[in-house]
């Protein structure tokens, strides 16, 4: 037991991998437990570790944390990523559920099925650029400072940078449009603790490629 | 302008009941703007109301907030909804999120389509009464007071209250393995403003008919 978090998903981004941004932003240390095989989830609800039968579950100060949300939000408290006040957190929130949406369909993109893949893909850009995004340049335009929110990093920033790095992955040229976007994620990558994660050899997944799909399909389905 | 918060939504559940919830069990008159047809949606959308163009969105000191969560984090902790320290919070985020999964497998049964409807219908009871149901009737159990956090009303509670009114109007014996859950709704359904929210002429929405469906499509679909 080293006291550090410790991760339980399959070895791939899902849903876990805005939990592990965060710690790496906070420069926590954390430790992985990867599931192979689907018995290597059963196990895991037999033995009451999951509240809901369900991963990602994150052990932490002694607890058993499981819902992504429920566990990025622990995280951005205790590690001062979630503003100074209610003020800045109603923001911060609004910003992050938005982000969240916009993951969504990431997530659901891999698993779609081979002829409904082009309009799903067409859909989804379409609200990453036309929806999400606008909304965000705006924000740090009229802001004016170097973070969406107050005068400090927070989780807003982290989970920005996260979506955006992904959605250049399929789409770099939606960033012509958004200059403001640009610098930003100049500016976030070259923090200390958010470069580290972004080096090869951190523990960033990469994008899921069709075997991280057919192996996930195997253990939760 | 009243000061009392405003909410925007059609007249129905959907994703803005939960919020109604919380600020009825806190005791806080609020007004609604019902959305009638689609260019009820288009003008709020144009004159940037919205942020992501996207109703539920809850006019409430000074700000248009909008996105179901960060609303009801926003009330839950102005109201003293969300436990006292980070501890009790998260037990509640926890429990929260897990309602928040089954409230979406419910929200989501109302659009299956004719030939999907009754497996779904089967597997969404089966989640409340084998996923969520027990879990909550441990804590409880476990726990021993009379909330589901804490020693006061937490969201969770008033979340639970919500969840469980709905599990029964689509199977009305949902509860019947668990006492501990049956004796909660009893209690939590006492609280004078929850009582409140419960008796007709309230602000509480009715289930959902066809009908409002329908016209909820055409405001959000077309």
């Amino acid at each position: 037991m080293s006291g550090k978090p410790r991760l339980h998903y399959f070895n791939g981004r899902g849903r876990m991998e805005p939990i592990r941004w965060l710690l790496a932003a906070a420069g926590v240390e954390f430790e992985e437990s990867f599931l192979e095989k689907k018995e290597d989830l059963t196990k895991l609800q037999k033995d009451g570790s999951l509240l809901f039968q369900q991963v990602p579950m994150v052990e932490i100060d002694g607890m058993k944390l499981v819902q992504t949300r429920a566990i990025a939000n622990y995280i951005s408290t205790k590690y001062n990523l979630y503003g100074k006040d209610l003020k800045e957190r109603v923001l911060i929130d609004m910003y992050v559920e938005g982000m969240f949406d916009l993951n969504e369909l990431f997530l659901m993109y891999i698993v779609q099925p081979a002829d409904k893949k082009e309009e799903y893909f067409a859909n989804m850009m379409n609200k990453a650029e036309n929806r999400y995004f606008p909304v965000f340049e705006k924000v740090l335009k009229d802001h004016g400072k170097d973070f969406l929110v107050g005068n400090q990093l927070s989780r807003a920033d982290v989970q920005l940078l996260e979506i955006i790095l992904m959605v250049e992955e399929w789409k770099p040229e939606i960033f012509a449009k958004f200059p403001l976007l640009q610098s930003f994620r100049a500016r976030l990558s070259n923090i200390p603790a958010i470069k580290k994660f972004l080096q090869p050899g951190s523990q960033r997944k990469p994008p899921s490629d069709d075997d991280v799909v057919d192996k996930v399909m195997k253990i939760f389905y």
